[in-house]
C-alpha cells in the first residue's frame, strides 16, 4: 500500500498546487469572465455609477454572508438569517414613532433604546438556535428552519400586514445616508467584512472555527469546546443578520412582512460561490467577498443586457449549480489527498 | 413506512417490558433442526483448505494454511491479533479472493470470485459488531433483503412472521417476532442474527468473537443453541480470545501464529496454558521482542495519587470500575477489544459522561462535563485514532498548538510562539521532516502519533491517558513512542495506558489492570508478569 500512496502522490505533486488552489481560483475566474462579458454586452455596465449601485445592491446580502461564513465554517448551516433581519429590521421600526396614518399598535422609544431592543431581540434568536444545535442536539439545519418561521411569524404578528416607514436617526443614517457620494451602507459592509476577517484570521476563537469546521473530533479530543463555539458562530450569525435587517429597513424605505425573502438564497449562495467549503475548514471572508461580487454583477449585469427576465432567475440557478459542482468537486479532490496521505 | 403494520398489531406487546435477559426467551422444548443433506458421506471433510497462502503488498498474512473442517463440528480458532485467523476467515467467506492453494467444499474445489459466491456456497458469517436493524421487528430481521411477498408484490407479513416464529422456535428461542430488534438484550439479538444466517442456508457457519459481549448466561444460551446446531450436521467456525469459551464449546481448536497453522488438535485433554505456549510461541521466530518472559512491575512507593476512579459505570460498556493512578507511575489497563476500556479512557476526558460513580483528580471530586473541563484538570488524552485527534490539512504547528492556544494568549494568535513551541517539539521528538510548517497529512503515521504527543507535551497535564499509543507503528517509531512515555513518566507524570495488545501494556506499564467484559478482574502489581500471565487473566 505504502508505496503506491507515494508514487501516486509524485506524479500529481505538479498539478497539486493548482488543485489545491481551485476553491479560490475558480470563483475568481468566474468574476473575471462575468465583468468581462457584461462590459462588451452592455456599455451601461462598465460605469462607476453602476459600480456604486452594484456595491450598495450587495450590502444588505454581505453583512449577512459575513455571519454566515462564521456558521458554513463550521460544518453547519443557518436557514434563518433572512427571517432574523426581517423581524429585526420590524422590532426597530416597531419601537419608533410612525406617521399617524400607519395603522401599527407600536411603542415608540427613544432611539437609541429601539436599537438596542432590535439587538437583543436578534441576539436571543441566535441564542435559541444556538440552544437548541448545540444543548437539544438538533441538526442546524433543521433546528435554523423552524427559526425561519418564528422569525417570519413574528414579522407578521408585529405589522399585522401593515407598512411602517421610520426608522432611529442611526439606523436611516447608516442605511440610506452618503458620504461625499459614497453609500454609508456600503461602508456599513466594509467594516463587517474587515472585522469579519480580522476575527478569522488573527484571532484565537477565529482558529477555532477553523478547526471546529476541518475536525471536530479532533478539536474535541484537543480540548476545544466545539459546542461553544459552534453556538457563538451561530449568534454571530443572527447578530450580522438582524443589523443586516436594520440598514435594510433603512435603505429599502420601508419595514414590512417577506421584505428579505430573497435573501436567505443569496446569502448562502454568496458564501458557497466565493468557495468556503460547506463542509467547514476551508474558506473564508475573502472567498465571501468574491462570491458576493459574482452574485452582485450576475444580478446586475442581466438588468443591463437585453434579456428575458425571466429567464434570468434560470440562469442564477444554474450558476449556483455550477459553483456548488465545483465546491463538492474540490472536496473531493481533497478528501482523495488525504485518504492517500494517511 | 410499510414496517409499522405489524409494530401497531403489536401495540400490545409494548405495555409489558420487556425482560432484560435471555433466559425469559429460551423454550422449554430442545433444539430440533432439520439436518443438512444427509447424502454426503460424514467422512468428507466439509471445508478443506490446502496450502493456502496469502500476502498484503509483500508482507505474508497467510503461509500454506492447510485446514479441515468436519461436518457437526465446532472448531474454536484462536491466535492473537494479526496471526491470521480473520484474513483465513476472509478467504473462506469470498471477502480476499486473491490468494494461493486451493479450497474444497465437500470434496468438490471451489474459488469464490466475491462474498455472493460464498454465501450461495453456504457460508454465513456472524461478526463481532452484528448487522442487525434495531429499528425493524424480529421477523424483518430474519427475513432481511428476502422478505416474502404475496401475488401483488407487497411483503406478506402473516408468512413472514408465522415462518420467523417458526424457525426461531426450531432454534430453541421463544421470542415474538413482532418485537423491534433494538429492545431485545444484545445475547438474543445476536442469537436472531445466527438465525438469520442458518436459515439463509448456511452450511458453515463464522462466529467472530461471539461471546465478547455477552454475559455469562447469555454465553450459555448461546452454547446450547450451538449444540443444536452442530447436532444438525452444520459446521461451525468459532473465533475468539477467551479460551474459556473455546475449551468449553470447541470439539476441535486450531492456532495460528504469525500466519501459520501451528496446531490443529481435539479439545479434549488440553488446557488454557496449552493454548497459550502454542499462541506465543516459544518467541525466537518474532523479530520483535515478545514479551514471553517475565517482566518484573515495580511502583514507586510513596508517590501520592493524583486521579482516582471509584465505582464509575457506563451503559453496558462497563460497571463498578475502580482504581486510582500515582505520581511517576504508567497504570497499564489491558483487555480484550470491546472490554470497555476505550470508553473508559473516553470517559477519563470527558467526552463520556458515566452514569455513575466519581473521580477525583488530587483529591478533588470532579465532574467533566466535557473535554475542556478535562484538559483544565490537567488531564490529556490521545485517542486510539490519530484521525480523531489530528487536523491533516494544516501545517504541524497549528496541530501542535491547538490544545494550548488559551495559555499562548486570550484574543489575538501569536503565529511566531506557535511556530517556536512546535519547532521546539518536532527537534525533541525527532519528528521528521523537522519543519513545523509542512501539512500534518505528509507525515508517516508514527511522526502523526509524535505530533499527537506533542499537543500535550508544552504545558505539562497531571494525568496522561493514551489509547494504543503504538498501534500500527514500526519497531522504531514503537520504540520512540515507548521512551517519550518513560521519560514522562520519570518526570512525575501520571501515565495512564489502555491497550489491546500485550505488548503494549508490557513494554511500558508499571502496574497492571486486566478489564474483562466491563470489570476490572485483576491487579498486577509489584511482582513479575508475562505475557502469558496477562492472556490467561483476561
Amino acid at each position: 500500500m505504502t508505496f503506491q500512496q507515494t508514487s501516486a502522490a509524485r506524479g500529481s505533486k505538479s498539478s497539486l498546487f493548482l488543485r489545491s488552489q481551485m476553491r479560490n481560483i475558480a470563483p475568481f475566474a468566474t468574476l473575471i469572465l462575468l465583468l468581462i462579458f457584461f462590459s462588451i454586452a452592455s456599455p451601461s455596465f462598465a460605469t462607476i455609477d453602476n459600480a456604486s449601485n452594484i456595491l450598495t445592491q450587495i450590502s444588505v446580502t454581505g453583512i449577512m454572508a459575513v455571519g454566515l461564513t462564521f456558521v458554513i465554517l463550521c460544518g453547519e448551516i443557518d436557514l434563518s438569517v433572512a427571517s432574523i433581519a426581517n423581524a429585526t429590521g420590524i422590532v426597530v421600526a416597531y419601537f419608533t414613532l410612525q406617521e399617524s396614518y400607519v395603522n401599527i399598535a407600536n411603542i415608540p422609544v427613544a432611539g437609541w433604546l429601539a436599537v438596542a431592543l432590535a439587538l437583543a431581540a436578534c441576539t436571543g434568536l441566535g441564542l435559541i438556535n444556538a440552544f437548541g444545535t448545540t444543548v437539544i442536539g438538533i441538526p442546524s439545519f433543521i433546528m435554523t428552519l423552524a427559526m425561519m418561521q418564528i422569525g417570519a411569524g413574528i414579522s407578521a404578528l408585529l405589522v399585522r400586514g401593515q407598512i411602517a416607514y421610520n426608522v432611529p436617526d442611526i439606523v436611516s443614517t447608516l442605511g440610506a445616508g452618503n458620504v461625499g457620494g459614497f453609500p454609508t451602507i456600503a461602508l456599513v459592509l466594509l467594516a463587517f467584512l474587515v472585522v469579519g476577517h480580522v476575527t478569522l484570521t488573527y484571532t484565537r476563537f477565529g482558529r477555532y472555527i477553523y478547526m471546529v469546521g476541518g475536525n471536530r473530533e479532533a478539536a474535541e479530543y484537543s480540548g476545544v469546546n466545539v459546542k461553544l463555539i459552534l453556538g457563538a458562530a451561530l449568534v454571530i450569525c443572527a447578530v450580522c443578520s438582524g443589523i443586516a435587517g436594520m440598514v435594510g429597513v433603512a435603505h429599502f424605505g420601508s419595514a414590512q412582512q417577506n421584505e428579505f425573502d430573497g435573501y436567505l438564497l443569496d446569502a448562502i449562495a454568496a458564501v458557497v460561490v466565493g468557495g468556503t467549503s460547506l463542509f467547514g475548514g476551508r474558506g473564508g471572508i475573502g472567498n465571501t467577498i468574491v462570491g458576493l461580487c459574482v452574485l452582485g454583477v450576475l444580478n446586475n449585469g442581466l438588468d443591463h443586457i437585453q434579456i428575458d427576465s425571466f429567464l434570468k432567475i434560470l440562469i442564477r440557478g444554474l450558476i449556483l449549480l455550477a459553483a456548488l459542482i465545483v465546491n463538492v468537486y474540490v472536496q473531493n479532490i481533497r478528501s482523495v489527498e488525504r485518504a492517500e496521505g494517511a | 413506512m410499510a414496517a409499522t403494520v405489524p409494530r401497531q398489531a403489536s401495540a400490545a406487546g409494548f405495555i409489558q417490558p420487556l425482560p432484560s435477559s435471555c433466559e425469559a426467551f429460551l423454550a422449554v422444548e430442545p433444539v430440533k433442526l432439520m439436518t443438512t443433506d444427509p447424502l454426503v458421506p460424514s467422512d468428507t471433510p466439509r471445508l478443506q483448505m490446502q496450502g493456502i497462502s496469502k500476502s498484503f503488498g509483500g508482507v505474508a498474512a497467510l503461509r500454506e494454511v492447510d485446514f479441515t473442517l468436519r461436518a457437526g463440528e465446532i472448531h474454536g480458532l484462536v491466535g492473537e491479533n494479526g496471526a491470521g485467523k480473520s484474513t483465513m476467515m476472509k478467504i473462506i467467506a469470498g471477502v480476499h479472493t486473491d490468494y494461493e492453494g486451493k479450497m474444497l467444499i465437500d470434496g468438490k474445489e471451489v474459488h469464490f470470485r466475491s462474498a455472493r459466491d460464498a454465501l450461495a456456497a453456504g457460508i454465513g458469517m456472524v461478526h463481532q459488531e452484528l448487522s442487525i436493524m434495531p429499528d425493524l421487528s424480529v421477523g424483518e430481521n430474519v427475513y432481511l433483503g428476502k422478505q416474502p411477498v404475496t401475488g401483488a408484490g407487497i411483503i406478506d407479513w402473516r408468512t413472514m412472521m408465522a415462518g420467523a416464529h417458526e424457525q426461531l422456535k426450531s432454534l430453541g428461542i421463544d421470542v415474538d417476532p413482532k418485537t423491534r430488534m433494538g429492545d431485545l438484550p444484545i445475547g438474543l439479538q445476536q442469537l436472531i442474527e445466527l438465525a438469520r444466517v442458518i436459515f439463509s442456508g448456511a452450511r458453515i457457519i463464522i462466529l467472530d468473537e461471539p461471546t465478547s459481549a455477552l454475559s455469562p448466561p447469555e454465553v450459555q444460551l448461546l452454547f446450547n443453541v450451538l449444540q443444536g446446531v452442530r447436532a444438525s450436521g452444520r459446521s461451525i467456525v468459532f473465533i475468539s480470545h477467551f479460551l474459556d469459551d473455546i475449551l468449553s464449546i470447541s470439539d476441535t481448536v486450531t492456532v495460528f501464529r504469525n500466519g501459520r497453522l501451528i496446531v490443529t488438535h481435539p479439545v479434549a485433554g488440553i488446557d488454557k496454558g496449552w493454548l497459550i505456549e502454542r499462541m506465543i510461541g516459544s518467541g525466537h521466530e518474532d523479530l520483535e521482542e515478545s514479551y514471553t518472559g517475565a517482566i518484573a512491575l515495580a511502583s514507586k512507593p510513596g508517590q501520592p495519587v493524583v486521579l482516582a476512579a471509584e465505582h464509575l459505570g457506563y451503559g453496558r460498556a462497563y460497571a463498578d470500575v475502580s482504581f486510582d493512578v500515582k505520581a511517576g507511575e504508567i497504570l497499564g489497563i489491558y483487555g480484550f477489544m470491546g472490554c470497555g476500556q476505550i470508553e473508559l479512557a473516553r470517559t477519563l476526558f470527558g467526552k463520556i459522561k458515566a452514569d455513575t460513580g466519581t473521580l477525583a483528580i488530587d483529591g478533588r471530586k470532579r465532574r467533566l462535563r466535557n473535554t475542556t473541563q478535562a484538559r483544565d484538570a490537567g488531564i490529556a488524552f490521545v485517542p486510539e485514532n490519530r484521525r480523531s485527534m489530528l487536523f491533516y490539512e494544516q501545517p504541524v504547528y497549528k496541530n501542535v498548538s491547538i490544545s494550548i492556544l488559551g495559555r499562548i494568549s486570550r484574543l489575538w494568535l501569536k503565529p511566531t510562539i506557535e511556530r517556536s513551541i512546535a519547532r521546539k517539539h518536532v527537534e525533541s521528538l525527532h519528528i521528521r521532516p523537522p519543519r513545523a510548517e509542512v501539512a500534518l497529512g505528509a507525515l508517516s503515521g508514527g511522526n502523526q502519533q509524535k505530533v499527537a504527543l506533542a499537543k500535550w507535551l508544552t504545558h505539562r497535564p497531571k494525568v496522561l491517558v493514551l489509547s494504543e499509543p503504538t498501534r500500527g507503528m514500526d519497531v522504531g517509531a514503537k520504540d520512540d513512542v515507548v521512551k517519550i512515555v518513560r521519560a514522562l513518566r520519570d518526570e512525575g507524570l501520571a501515565v495512564i495506558v489502555v491497550s489491546a495488545e500485550p505488548e503494549t501494556v508490557l513494554s511500558l506499564a508499571d502496574r497492571v489492570l486486566v478489564m474483562k467484559k466491563g470489570r476490572i478482574v485483576r491487579e498486577f502489581a509489584n511482582e513479575t508478569i508475562s505475557k502469558d500471565r496477562l492472556l490467561e487473566a483476561a
